[in-house]
């Protein structure tokens, strides 16, 4: 467990450094192209945000008590 | 808790990906618009069918080396799992394709790629279903799963790439080059698609569990 765990950690930090060299290397070269700016000034976004996390936390919370079911039910099923 | 780190991890990864996904600056591309943002939620669903449906494989490749039961339940759970994110792949690529390329479904080698490779692990799930003797069951469908391993490359990467296709990432499309250069998206689009892969992984053993405990009452029947 503990070389996967080392693993991941090299990854991220993998990642994180190659995209901050990247980022240094971008040119800013190009036509404007018509985003939600409006959207983010009015800061709504933020909602869309809050919505969205909110379901994905009900749904692993959803998935915790599942977790938790199951593993009851396993200790039941290995004491029989 | 010290054997769930990893799907702490999954769901810190996967909020973090939904809060920066959605508020961090994105290149502006023509047609796509904001719409680039679904890279991070409807790419990692392909990739973490991908990963699912190779532990699947694994596992057939097992049964068929070891005869151990229990690799071929593992099997046709992580298929299951596998279907799951594939069914949500193609449901939010096909609402994507609506808004950029004006239809829910066309004609393309990608998609129609991605389509047959669903068909075929459907047919997987056929043949599982009409075997009864559970050996034999799962020496056929083990043997079916590595064929169905080796046509989902077949359908979803060698094929897209000898073809013209809309999707990104195939034959001479240039849409996406520009953010493939992309620092930003990066910073999400890596963790995205590892935590939606652990997230998947977690979803896939709890139905392994439920499974194996499902047996274990019916042998003590």
């Amino acid at each position: 467990m503990s070389t996967l765990k080392r693993f991941l950690i090299l990854l991220v930090l993998a990642f994180c450094s190659g995209s901050m060299f990247a980022q240094a290397m971008q040119s800013a070269t190009q036509a404007p192209v018509e985003m939600a700016t409006g959207l983010y000034q009015s800061g709504k976004i933020y909602v869309v945000v809050a919505v969205v996390a909110i379901i994905f936390i009900g749904i692993v919370t959803y998935l915790i008590l599942l977790d938790r079911k199951i593993s009851k039910l396993e200790k039941e099923v290995q004491n029989k | 808790m010290k054997k769930n780190w990893w799907k702490i991890i999954a769901v810190v990864f996967v909020l973090y990906t939904i809060i920066a996904g959605f508020l961090l600056k994105v290149p502006a591309q023509p047609i796509l618009h904001e719409s680039i943002r679904n890279l991070y939620f409807h790419v990692p669903m392909w990739f973490s069918m991908m990963t699912i449906l190779f532990v699947s494989l694994w596992n057939s490749i097992k049964y068929l080396s070891k005869s151990n039961i229990e690799s071929d339940l593992l099997a046709s759970q992580a298929a299951h799992t596998g279907m799951l994110v594939g069914a949500l792949g193609l449901i939010t690529g096909s609402i994507w394709a609506r808004y950029t390329w004006g239809a829910w479904w066309v004609a393309d080698t990608k998609l129609n790629g991605a389509a047959i490779t669903m068909l075929i692990y459907l047919a997987y799930f056929v043949l599982r279903g009409s075997i009864d003797e559970e050996q034999k069951r799962a020496r056929i469908s083990a043997v079916y799963n590595i064929f169905a391993y080796v046509m989902l490359v077949v359908f979803l990467m060698i094929i897209p790439r000898m073809n013209d296709s809309l999707h990104p990432g195939n034959g001479g499309n240039p849409g996406f080059n520009k953010y493939d250069l992309d620092s930003n998206m990066r910073m999400v689009f890596y963790p995205a698609v590892t935590g939606w892969i652990l997230f998947v992984v977690w979803i896939f053993t709890l139905r392994v569990r439920l499974e194996k405990v499902k047996r274990k009452i019916y042998l003590n029947d």
